[in-house]
């Protein structure tokens, strides 16, 4: 099968002039030399993308994905490789790009259909249907500058996907408008999917790319670091951002006191197999500590945070549970977590050991270590929630409620997940 | 735990297989090898690029068309206000000459003057606004790809519209006047206007790229045009640079410099054809005989044809050399703005 885009060593060089000149003036100024570092915000990229296929291309910012799409789409010139297209393009980078504000609505579609390569009798005759999709049948003939932004959003998005062409190029867009309308953006996703048109996601984040994309193309600072199956690539990206493999050296905080906390770590289920866990999988977060003296009224704290410091957990400082006597010399601490309950994402674990006499704090690592929960499933959200579900017609009689739908004895108590891997 | 099995199973449902995509793969294939072919790439030959512009016309009358519309929406008296522009500067430019200098001596000197100004207005219009083209539609620009040069040659459209307006407003005026054109020499200006447009939008392109790199082209531009527009036979007569030259010939240098100037023998061309004469006398008075005054180079039809054809030449060259450097250029428009 032909590859719908064929992207063939494609580098794209930008240059960070070390001093921003943008007038002849300044220029002459500066004798007519510039200095300026080149940054490759892509190298050498090469990727297949089939035809029918949802591709994603993930990375976090800067990471040179939203550069790549702009040379895909033909945006930015590629400084050498090339990318081939089969079949019409059409790249949804921002909703209404283009759209004048004097115009009506009637112009606006003519206009923006025009940019996005429709002949002006192709728009004509999908002109109703634009209309009616962007349900502004009373208000096409108004200027743009008095729609709305959820009617310029709309205007937008019926320009965009009824230029039905071969290949869409969507960047983060679906991520506007209301509720209703993102369903609508996905409907239309969806349909395309489903007529085998060629759809290119960029995005940052993995929940788009697992519900969407079959392949995805990992990219970090320029360089492609994976091009696989969605999940696989997600786990990568995980990886990456997570920093796996980084040296990790002495820590220096807090020190100085009785009690030292050394090497920080984590272990799971799958330990030595897979870096990352699965959503209901054990955790033990291990912490090597040095103690100078015996030390018997001691509390052991963990707390976990998100990859955006956010707190997701800290355990209760009253918990007999967590006090812990140290005998002179040291050991090792084990916080044994028999469940982890949270979804994707990178989490860092915090340890800490303080005084149960006073408030002194012997010592803390701030987020020292690191796991990663990767979702198999198609659960979103943060934490895992076991649901149940049932439907029970409405009676009228003196029966009362009736279960119709759902595991028998009403709802389950079961955890789906469990359920359906036993 | 198997729960990683699950992971097939929870994404088969959601993951829409396209119909006939299992089915007939054969048949898709020979669907998309039908299909055009596009290939970005860093390359700039300009075959491919001019191909571009040319399959891409449609949209550069859309942008001539919002351009206007944008322009005079709202305002009532609508292209009425962009016909008062011009109107102002024949204006001022007759009462400041007539009164002052009664006109250098030339008769019916405000349709010399509208002669002039027809075409130096097209080439003005575009320059100054090409300028700002390519940032004013930064939004675009950024984030939708299409050939570029549209924008810049879209001034010139717009440039090209007013222009035919101002012809009708000098055809109403001349007849009012009783003046008739030469008309032998109207077969020179549709060459002439072909060589004001390639040349204009040749400007019109070179500066549209630039000011994205270099912001106060704009102002320097302004300037420019000041000096040029008094470096081109409109508000005087050529033939008083001739006899100036003819005066002190160790000037000589400069009448070729002068003629080196693309907007001369396009602004010669139009006066010669709208104001008919290559000269005029000016009647004998008390003891001097009467004086024939040169407007003029006093060439044949075909004397200004072989001229403009030269200009033309020479005017592809630079369309072509504003095509590379704007091509050059373009590649990161998307990060500059």
């Amino acid at each position: 099968m032909p590859a719908a885009i064929e992207i063939d060593h494609l580098s794209k060089q930008f240059r960070l002039y070390n001093e921003k000149v943008s007038s002849l003036k300044e220029r002459a100024i500066h004798g007519g030399k510039l200095t300026y570092e080149p940054f490759w915000a892509l190298r050498d990229v090469s990727a297949d993308i089939n035809e029918g296929e949802t591709y994603g291309i993930l990375g976090r910012n800067g990471s040179g994905k939203s550069t790549l799409l702009k040379c895909v789409a033909g945006i930015l010139k590629p400084t050498s490789g090339e990318v081939r297209i089969r079949g019409s393009l059409a790249a949804m980078l921002e909703l209404g790009a283009g759209f004048q504000q004097e115009l009506s609505g009637r112009d606006n579609i003519y206009l923006n259909g025009s940019l996005l390569g429709l002949s002006r009798a192709e728009i004509a005759r999908r002109f109703d249907d634009i209309v009616a999709f962007a349900e502004l049948e009373q208000f096409i003939d108004n200027q743009v500058k008095y729609y709305s932004s959820g009617m310029y959003v709309r205007l937008g998005f019926a320009v965009a996907v009824n230029v039905e062409p071969d290949i869409l190029l969507v960047d983060e867009v679906l991520a506007v408008g209301d509720a209703a309308f993102q369903r609508k953006c996905l409907d239309h996703v969806r349909r395309f999917q489903r007529e085998g048109r060629t759809i290119v996601v960029v995005s940052h984040a993995t929940d788009v790319i697992r519900q969407n994309c079959e392949r995805c193309m990992v990219l970090s600072h320029g360089n492609v670091i994976a091009i696989d199956e969605a999940g696989e690539a997600i786990r990568v990206f995980l990886a990456d951002l997570l920093g796996v493999g980084k040296p990790e050296g002495p820590g220096e905080e807090g020190g100085g006191n009785v009690i030292a906390i050394g090497t920080v770590r984590t272990e799971h289920t799958g330990s030595g197999s897979r870096p990352h866990l699965y959503p209901g999988e054990s955790l033990t977060v291990i912490a090597e500590v040095d103690s100078l003296a015996e030390v018997r009224d001691a509390a052991a704290t963990v707390a976990i945070h998100d990859d955006s410091g956010e707190l997701v957990f800290a355990s209760d400082p009253d918990d007999p549970a967590t006090f812990i006597e140290l005998p002179q010399g040291g050991g090792v601490l084990h916080f044994d977590f028999p469940e982890v309950p949270l979804l994707d994402g990178t989490y860092s674990v915090s340890v800490g050991v303080r005084s149960l006499s006073d408030t002194a704090v012997y010592d803390w690592k701030d987020q020292e270590a690191q796991f990663e929960v990767a979702n198999p499933g198609r659960t979103t959200g943060r934490v895992r929630m076991p649901v149940g579900v049932s439907f029970r017609v409405r009676s009228t009689g003196t029966t009362g409620e009736v279960p119709v739908v759902g595991p028998t004895g009403g709802p389950s108590s079961e955890p789906p997940l469990s359920q359906a891997a036993s | 735990m198997s729960l990683g099995a699950l992971e097939p199973a929870a994404a088969e449902p959601e993951l829409p297989v396209p119909p006939g995509a299992s089915a007939s793969p054969g048949a898709r294939v020979s669907r998309a090898t039908e299909r055009t072919m596009t290939v970005v790439n860093g390359d700039l030959r300009l075959g491919p690029r001019l191909r571009a512009l040319w399959d891409n016309r449609e949209l550069l009358l859309l942008f001539i068309r919002t351009e206007l519309k944008v322009k005079y929406k709202g305002s009532v008296l609508g292209f009425l206000w962009s016909m008062l522009n011009p109107a102002m500067v024949l204006g001022i430019y007759w009462a400041a000459f007539s009164v002052i200098d009664r006109g250098g001596g030339i008769p019916r000197f405000v349709i010399w003057l509208f002669a002039g100004l027809l075409a130096w207005n097209l080439f003005n219009n575009s320059a100054m606004t090409s300028t700002t083209v390519v940032v004013g539609q930064a939004g675009i620009v950024k984030k939708v790809a299409f050939p570029r040069e549209l924008l810049a040659l879209s001034t010139v459209g717009v440039a090209v519209f007013l222009f035919a307006i101002q012809v009708g407003v000098l055809i109403v005026v001349m007849a009012a006047l009783g003046m008739t054109p030469a008309w032998a020499y109207l077969a020179d200006l549709p060459l002439a206007i072909v060589d004001l447009i390639v040349f204009t939008s040749a400007t019109a392109i070179f500066l549209s790229a630039v000011n994205v790199y270099f912001r106060d082209t704009q102002h320097l531009t302004e300037v420019a045009l000041m000096a040029w527009f008094w470096g081109t036979p409109v508000v005087y007569a050529y033939g008083s640079i001739a006899s100036l030259v003819a005066r002190h010939p160790s000037i000589l240098f400069l009448k070729y410099l002068y003629l080196c100037n693309p907007m001369t023998p396009i602004a010669m061309t139009f006066q010669r054809a709208i104001y008919g004469k290559a000269s005029y006398v000016s009647p004998a008075a008390g003891n001097t005989a009467h004086v024939v005054t040169p407007l003029l180079p006093n060439l044949s039809v075909g004397g200004y044809a072989l001229g403009l054809v030269a200009l033309l030449v020479v005017s592809v060259a630079l369309f072509l050399g504003a095509l590379v450097v704007f091509g050059r250029l373009e590649g990161n428009f998307a990060e500059e703005l």
